[in-house]
């Protein structure tokens, strides 16, 4: 086993080859923390780490960091996202320390979607720093012990260096333009320092597994951990909106046919994501799956239980 | 050039106050080219305040050069010493420089300023610049991502870029990175892409202060 960077569940999982499984939760709109709490029990046995959303869609949630400190107290393992679009480098590195400070041992960094899309669309944007910028960020805190201004982490001269240690977590999006640019965008961010991918919802399988086989060509699945990410299709509205309104999801016409002909999407959808599910899993440079599954996690123990994926193997 | 366009009537009828004496005064410069608030302009929303019903005796018109320098502010002393509130089609620039100019006049303005950018086609203004204070053109094929993406992103498209467009207006916004990728790739450039371009300097901005440029070997 290679030294570990952050000594978190995911980390020694996927050190160890094993299949990895990550879900989603997005945290609730309001303080009523039943919410949280139906939705980690949903979750909490079938995934190995799971993915605190950094208010998805630009719409005002509880924060990522307040709801993964709620799941560490619980003994589970979160991935906090960390968007660029809210806050400046000041105020990254704050919640970073924070964050560290109350047991989060992965950072997914994102770009973060545009505010337009939310519920705030007249607020301003930071975006002082942008994805790869952040990666970057992250690393160098840990493996250099310094802040982005290049001060080193610690209370005073005499004091030791005590650096927040991530894993760290980017996104790709196979599925976006310019096409030829997706692996490249990849390989920029595994310099950057991103140690595991998960992708955008994947539907069209033979694009992905083109982007997947570039991937290795260039020997990228050696040096990053790449999770696929999958979406249930659960209703003829959310086919139908994810075609048609949602940017850099791609749905194939014969995916759409096969949904909208079915009698019952629902149980289609889920079928379609086990038959997803075997073929990632046999695909060469493929660690794992990342579950969206967007106020739905009651389906992710079916999914994961249905896919022989159960039970999920201890880290130690 | 700086590109402006005007409120909307109501909006600048709402914000007036009745009055006796109106000066309504055009810039012949930037606001001239983009349409906004020039000598015509001006004629045009001196008419449709006259025709509003509001309770204003006389609405008169002018057009300066360039109401951003003082040096053509004074050809309006005679006008504005007779009105009561200058309403200004310059950009806010101009409009702060008339207020600086006749300090015991009320200013107000007449357009919303947008942008530093050009013209495309006729009646289509484009924004260019963000002034940032820090230019990297050179990295990026003569075309700026801080201006041109959404999102100013530093180190390409990020995953909403779709058919060259994008995503939060994929009908009709360009993607500046998708833009960019494809000139750097006709210059035979592209690897460009593949440095990390480290985090902005934004100090040089508006981000850092108020700003000005002192320039000790032309000061008198």
């Amino acid at each position: 086993m290679s030294k570990l960077k952050s000594g978190s569940t995911l980390e020694r999982l996927l050190d160890r080859g094993e299949f990895v499984v990550t879900a989603e939760l997005g945290p609730p709109r309001s303080v009523d923390p039943k919410v949280l709490d139906d939705k980690i029990s949903a979750l909490k046995d079938s995934a190995d780490a799971i993915n605190i959303t950094d208010n998805q869609t630009s719409i005002v949630r509880v924060s990522s960091i307040a709801a993964a400190a709620y799941l560490v107290r619980q003994g589970l393992e979160p991935v906090v996202q960390v968007a660029c679009r809210d806050r400046n480098r000041i105020a990254i590195q704050s919640d970073l320390l924070g964050a560290a400070l109350s047991g989060v041992k992965n950072i997914l960094c994102i770009t973060g979607d545009h505010q337009c899309f939310g519920d705030h669309p007249q607020a301003k944007q930071v975006y002082d720093i942008d994805s790869v910028q952040l990666i970057q960020m992250v690393r160098d805190m840990r493996d250099r012990g310094v802040f982005q201004g290049g001060q080193e982490i610690r209370n005073s001269k005499k004091a030791e260096i005590h650096e927040p240690r991530f894993l760290i977590g980017a996104v790709e999006n196979p599925f976006a333009d310019p096409m030829e640019w997706r692996v490249s965008r990849l390989e920029k961010k595994v310099n950057a320092g991103a140690d595991f991918i998960q992708t955008q919802c994947v539907y069209d399988m033979e694009r992905f597994a083109a982007w997947m086989r570039e991937v290795v060509e260039r020997g990228l699945h050696s040096r990053v951990k790449i999770l696929a990410g999958l979406t249930p299709i659960r209703s003829l509205g959310m086919l139908k909106h994810m075609k048609e309104n949602v940017a850099g999801i791609a749905i194939p016409d014969s995916l759409a046919e096969r949904l909208g002909a079915a009698k019952d999407i629902k149980a289609e959808g889920l079928r379609v994501c086990l038959e997803q599910i075997e073929r990632l899993r046999a695909m060469e440079g493929v660690a794992g799956i990342h579950l969206m599954t967007v106020e739905w996690e009651a389906a992710v123990p079916q999914i994961v239980g249905a896919a022989g994926l159960l039970p999920r193997p201890k880290a130690a | 050039m700086i590109v402006a366009e005007q409120k909307p009537i109501q909006e600048i009828l709402a914000a007036l106050p009745e009055v006796d004496n109106l000066l309504v005064a055009g810039c012949d410069t930037c606001v001239t080219v983009c349409m906004a608030g020039g000598d015509k302009e001006a004629r045009v929303l001196c008419a449709a305040i006259r025709m509003s019903g509001k309770k204003i005796r006389n609405v008169e018109t002018v057009s300066i050069e360039r109401q951003c320098d003082r040096e053509f502010l004074s050809e309006l002393s005679d006008k504005v010493s007779r009105a009561d509130v200058v309403l200004s089609m310059a950009c806010g620039a101009g409009v702060q420089m008339l207020s600086d100019f006749f300090p015991a006049t009320i200013v107000q303005p007449a357009l919303n300023t947008l942008f530093m950018g050009s013209t495309e086609e006729a009646g289509y203004w484009l924004e260019r610049c963000l002034g940032c204070g820090d230019c990297s053109l050179e990295l990026t094929a003569g075309i700026c991502p801080k201006t041109r993406c959404s999102k100013g992103l530093m180190n390409g498209p990020c995953g909403g870029s779709v058919g060259g467009k994008c995503e939060v207006d994929p009908k009709s916004l360009d993607c500046g990175w998708d833009l960019i990728y494809k000139r750097l790739k006709s210059l035979g450039r592209i690897e460009r892409l593949m440095d990390i371009q480290p985090p902005r300097n934004w100090s040089r901005a508006h981000d850092g202060r108020p700003r000005s440029v002192i320039r000790k070997d032309v000061r008198l």
